[in-house]
């Protein structure tokens, strides 16, 4: 059992039936927007970065004469920062935003343990992985209804998942690979390297793992839209979010 | 109504990105903005050494871990009168002149480098564009050079002057003292167990292990110490830094 501790955080508990609630935290709302301006970056300027060697190999080495597991297609400038191909630029623009990305996750972190975010909204327990009550969540999203059946204010599993691999394993290993592809690094934490079986590993895991974050913010963004963007948004620049009412039984 | 605001925002979010990512290349034209952007090039260096060890190495391979065929890149040949005679001549004649802010100018051969102690190291080179090869290296480490020239105090940059021409100036690099003294930071005369072949920089390079293969200079003419890196080439401390603006640090 749980352990019931008064605290003085403004959390959303209890949640009231109807009217809106305090949902997101100042920490997770800055964070969120400066995400977003920052994943923007990674993404075009990482694919600036690919197109000037768009092959991906496993293992240690890799260059023209080895074998590529992969072949990516050339990425066209309305997707790349910048538009014209600059690899010198694009290097600046991700090598800059990666600290942002990095010292970024590490305060939301800090902040979320400290203002129990984490503890209260991303907790997953057990009950809620058990393979019934995840098929009704997923039967639940397929009929578009986004409640939490338990709670209206809190996250439902899946999005709680999604978002528990998002920040936990998905940028952590974005950062960890980016880490593992500069040479300097590789020579400070040897570990980082092995870890991942390779320079080259690093870049194809870099890259596998940029792709589910791509297909991450085609989800979030398209359930905003379903679950209501100008309230979604609102809550995520104000904090406060009105219930959805709660989900019948 | 649910079915058509998914696809109008759909468009919008499109539209809404492209104009964002144009915006980036007004951003970066700036020249405030330009300053932030290229301030993550200190950072990360700043940072890179607080985590790091000066000495600290890059992971070496076993033989069997080389890659079958190592790709050239950059200059591929620098096809000048005078180097095609130092071809002809096998680079018998071939002088590398340590200068600048040393004691001792030297005027090295390549058999004065292949006396020197030598140190041999099985790495992995680092291509800015994403790829990387592995490969045996053979020469004197750069301090041992360095230390014989009686490298001064004021000494904050070393500079390596080339002689592949590109728009008729010659090719150059420069490295700060951290890695001028760095143990795997030789003067490589050899490339697995042979000498150094045309495309990879004859008959000698610098390999500067924790950085990126541009800084990497080939067919290594001169090697001065400097104070300051103004006044040589545009100021930025290497051809491609001049050029289109490459991190001058390229250890990221």
């Amino acid at each position: 059992m749980e352990e019931v501790v008064p605290s003085p955080d403004p959390g959303p508990s209890p949640a009231p039936e109807h009217g809106t609630v305090y949902r997101h935290r100042l920490a997770t709302r800055i964070w969120h927007w400066v995400n977003a301006v920052t994943v923007f970056v990674m993404i075009g300027s990482g694919l600036t970065i690919l197109n000037a060697h768009p092959h991906l190999y496993w293992g240690q080495y890799g260059a023209n004469y080895d074998r590529p597991w992969l072949d990516t297609p050339h990425w066209p400038s309305w997707l790349t920062i910048p538009s014209s191909y600059n690899l010198a630029l694009a290097r600046r623009w991700h090598l800059t935003f990666a600290l942002v990305l990095g010292f970024g996750l590490l305060a939301f972190m800090i902040a979320s343990l400290i203002n129990r975010h984490f503890q209260r909204d991303l907790r997953v327990r057990a009950k809620e992985v058990a393979p019934q009550h995840l098929a009704a969540d997923v039967a639940a999203h397929a009929r578009f209804d986004f409640r939490n059946p338990d709670d209206p204010a809190a996250y439902n599993t899946l999005q709680k998942l999604s978002y528990v691999a998002t920040i936990f394993v998905l940028i952590p290993v974005m950062i960890l690979t980016g880490l593992a592809m500069s040479p300097a690094m590789d020579a400070a934490w040897p570990w980082l390297v092995e870890m991942v079986g390779g320079r080259q590993s690093a870049r194809s895991i870099h890259f596998i793992a940029a792709a589910l974050l791509v297909a991450f913010i085609v989800v979030h963004l398209t359930l905003v839209i379903l679950a209501g963007p100008v309230g979604e948004v609102r809550s995520m620049i104000t904090g406060r979010w009105r219930l959805p009412g709660r989900r019948e039984p | 109504m649910t079915i058509i605001t998914p696809r109008i925002t759909r468009r919008a979010l499109v539209g809404g990105a492209g104009l964002l990512l144009s915006g980036c290349d007004r951003l970066a034209a700036q020249p405030g903005f330009r300053k932030i952007l290229f301030s993550g090039e200190k950072i990360n260096l700043g940072l890179q050494r607080a985590l790091s060890d000066r000495g600290a190495l890059v992971p070496e391979f076993r033989a069997d871990q080389m890659s079958p065929r190592f790709r050239t890149n950059g200059t591929r040949n620098p096809d000048t009168p005078d180097y095609n005679a130092h071809v002809a001549s096998r680079f018998v004649d071939w002088r590398v002149q340590v200068g600048g802010l040393v004691d001792r100018p030297l005027r090295l051969s390549i058999r004065d480098l292949g006396a020197m102690p030598q140190r041999a190291q099985i790495t992995r080179h680092d291509c800015v564009e994403g790829w990387s090869a592995i490969g045996k290296w053979q020469g004197p480490m750069l301090g041992t050079v360095l230390k014989a020239a009686g490298v001064r105090s004021t000494a904050r940059y070393i500079v390596f002057t080339c002689a592949d021409l590109y728009d008729g100036a010659p090719y150059y690099e420069s490295i700060d003292m951290v890695d001028a003294f760095h143990p795997q930071t030789i003067l490589a005369w050899a490339m697995n167990d042979q000498r150094l072949s045309i495309g990879h920089g004859a008959p000698v390079r610098l390999r500067v292990e924790r950085q990126l293969g541009y800084k990497h200079a080939k067919y290594v003419a001169r090697v001065d110490a400097v104070a300051s890196l103004d006044g040589i080439g545009a100021g930025q401390g290497g051809y491609w830094e001049d050029a289109i603006g490459y991190d001058w640090y390229a250890g990221i």
